[in-house]
């Protein structure tokens, strides 16, 4: 069962993800336990493998650290679906294989504790407790490539052999 | 069409004659980045993977900066990794303890910053080389594993937004200031995505550190990259501290480049600004906010860490006392002595405050200068996101180092003008 966790903010920041004080580690299981920390320090408990986090624009915005999504895949979040992502997180989400939507209806849509079925290569969510589907634009070609490859590093070992 | 200078760095980084926003390419690095917090996660990702290389040890710049001098036991193994790897690869320019300082304010300063050239970073801050009129931008720790090991990653080329600064700043007014308007009139995604050009006659006044100040703080805009072009006053910075490779391209916007956007500033009608809790965009004029009462003050970091900065707040704060904690961090060792030579540290002890070594420390609520609960701070530094320097419930004001320092004096937030 997939839950939305739903943050109806925007510019939710990489200190509110994982904040610097965890940064002297890059364990992801001691980095998923403080995940969303500054934002709701409920959320670690409340949160299942398979949940999905749903936020306004611009998340995942300031820092570089890779940590975040560390963090986030940690507790076993499958996706964030968010009207708009920060550039660099966005890029770290793509370069560690997990799959980011981007859709402001499906952002402005589901509501705190529904329940979702996500289908990523149809691009629809079917939000269950609502009765509604929601349709998104999958990421670009380029970025499933890598996702598919399982990474980056993955990507890059796949097209040098 | 014409280019802009960003595009024209991406597209000589990948081999071709013109590449246009929204294009995919793969750049050759010039100059890789390699810091204490992001970069260890690298070294590991790369080994468990069996790959063990760096593609150019002359090209790979280590310096721990975040957690440095050690601040506990799990900082100290980031290092020990840090450590081990540089030297197992020969890293050629690995600035240990003692030479390690605040990454962006190093680089430049040990002249491995060139225009035209393509450098990568794994901290968000990285943005700051656009100075230079490179294209300089922040990654995390897997793109920094592939820089390492391949020294090539991809980008999608960005639209470009140019900003247009005029007329010449009021005393008191900084670089510093023009950028937190700047924010505060666009937002901390105003130009997500995006290239940050600078330009207009302002620039021309502004020493490369005021300009590093600027375009450090592009990514709080949400931007790629932030630039500047290259000027008399770039050339002089080079011919003082470049070493070893003294050449370099010059690339220019043509004046038919393309741009998403133009915003225009006249820089003349800029005030003091305060940027407050919680993000970089709540930029006030400091007469909105005066006398709102702080509990600290810190002057340093990657935005407002350099000697520049130290000598506007030595100035005003010369034969005063402050009434708050007053943290000073010179951002390089180079810098500590500069300010060591120049009896600025004599100015700050007299004045009460505390030096400290170079680092990123509390900037980012790591170390040596963290906030209690409920407590405030007006500081220097590029963030004031929540928790950012300390407990989730203080609070941090973003100002210059001249307001910081003001704001010391007094004990709540002031206009520097009044101390000039």
């Amino acid at each position: 069962m997939t839950k939305a966790h739903v943050y109806n903010r925007d510019h939710i920041n990489t200190d509110e993800i994982i904040p610097a004080r965890y940064l002297n580690t890059d364990d992801q299981a001691e980095l998923a336990k403080h995940c969303l920390e500054d934002l709701d320090a409920e959320f670690v408990k409340k949160v299942q493998a398979d949940d999905v986090i749903v936020a306004g624009e611009d998340f995942g915005c300031g820092s570089s650290r890779e940590h975040a999504i560390w963090a986030i895949r940690g507790v076993g979040i499958q996706t964030v679906i968010a009207k708009s992502f920060a550039r660099i997180f966005y890029r770290n989400a793509i370069n560690n294989g997990f799959y980011l939507i981007e859709s402001a209806e499906a952002a402005e849509k589901i509501k705190d504790g529904d329940e979702l079925e996500i289908d990523y290569e149809a691009g629809l969510i079917k939000d269950q407790t609502a009765g509604i589907d929601i349709r998104f634009n999958p990421l670009p070609d380029f970025a499933l490539e890598i996702i598919n490859d399982g990474g980056l590093l993955e990507h890059i070992k796949k097209t040098a052999d | 069409m014409g280019m802009t200078i960003t595009e024209k760095i991406l597209a000589r980084a990948a081999n071709k004659n013109s590449v246009r926003p929204g294009e995919l390419v793969d750049a050759q690095l010039d100059v890789v980045l390699f810091i204490d917090v992001t970069g260890p996660p690298a070294v590991s990702m790369l080994e468990t993977r069996g790959i063990d290389k760096v593609f150019d040890r002359e090209k790979i710049i280590v310096t721990p900066d975040h957690f440095q001098p050690a601040k506990d036991i799990k900082s100290a193994e980031l290092h020990k990794r840090l450590d081990q790897w540089a030297r197992r690869h020969n890293i050629k320019y690995y600035y240990k303890l003692g030479r390690a300082g605040v990454c962006h304010a190093l680089l430049p300063e040990q002249g491995h910053i060139r225009p035209g050239e393509v450098i990568i970073g794994p901290d968000s801050h990285t943005c700051t080389y656009g100075a230079f009129a490179a294209f300089s931008t922040g990654v995390g720790s897997t793109d920094l594993a592939a820089a390492i090991a391949t020294g090539k990653l991809w980008f999608r080329v960005p639209a470009s937004m140019k900003f247009v600064l005029s007329g010449k700043l009021g005393p008191g007014v900084y670089s510093k200031d023009v950028i937190l308007a700047v924010i505060a009139r666009i937002g901390v995604d105003g130009t997500l995505y995006k290239a940050m050009e600078f330009t207009g006659s302002a620039l021309k006044s502004m020493s490369m550190e005021a300009r590093m100040t600027m375009t450090n703080m592009a990514i709080e805009a949400g931007a790629k990259n932030g630039i500047i072009g290259f000027d008399q006053t770039t050339k002089q910075y080079l011919d003082e501290h470049l070493k070893d490779k003294k050449d370099y391209t010059i690339y220019e916007s043509n004046s038919d480049a393309k741009y998403e956007e133009v915003e225009e500033f006249d820089c003349s009608k800029i005030e003091p600004m305060v940027a407050l809790p919680h993000l970089p965009s709540n930029g006030v004029t400091i007469s909105e906010c005066s006398a709102k009462q702080m509990d600290q003050a810190y002057i340093g970091s990657c935005t407002n860490g350099r000697i520049e900065d130290l000598r506007i707040a030595a100035k005003i704060l010369k034969g005063k006392q402050v009434a708050i904690r007053t943290i000073i961090v010179p951002a390089t060792p180079t810098i500590w002595k500069q300010a060591k030579d120049e009896d600025l540290f004599d100015i700050f002890y007299d004045a009460g405050c505390v030096i400290a070594a170079p680092t990123c420390g509390a900037c980012l609520g790591g170390f040596m200068g963290v906030l209690a609960e409920g407590e405030k701070c007006v500081s220097t530094t590029n963030r004031n996101f929540v928790g950012r320097m300390g407990h989730p419930k203080s609070e941090v004001y973003l100002a210059s180092p001249a307001t910081a320092a003001a704001s010391a004096i007094e004990g709540k937030l002031t206009d520097p003008r009044e101390y000039l």
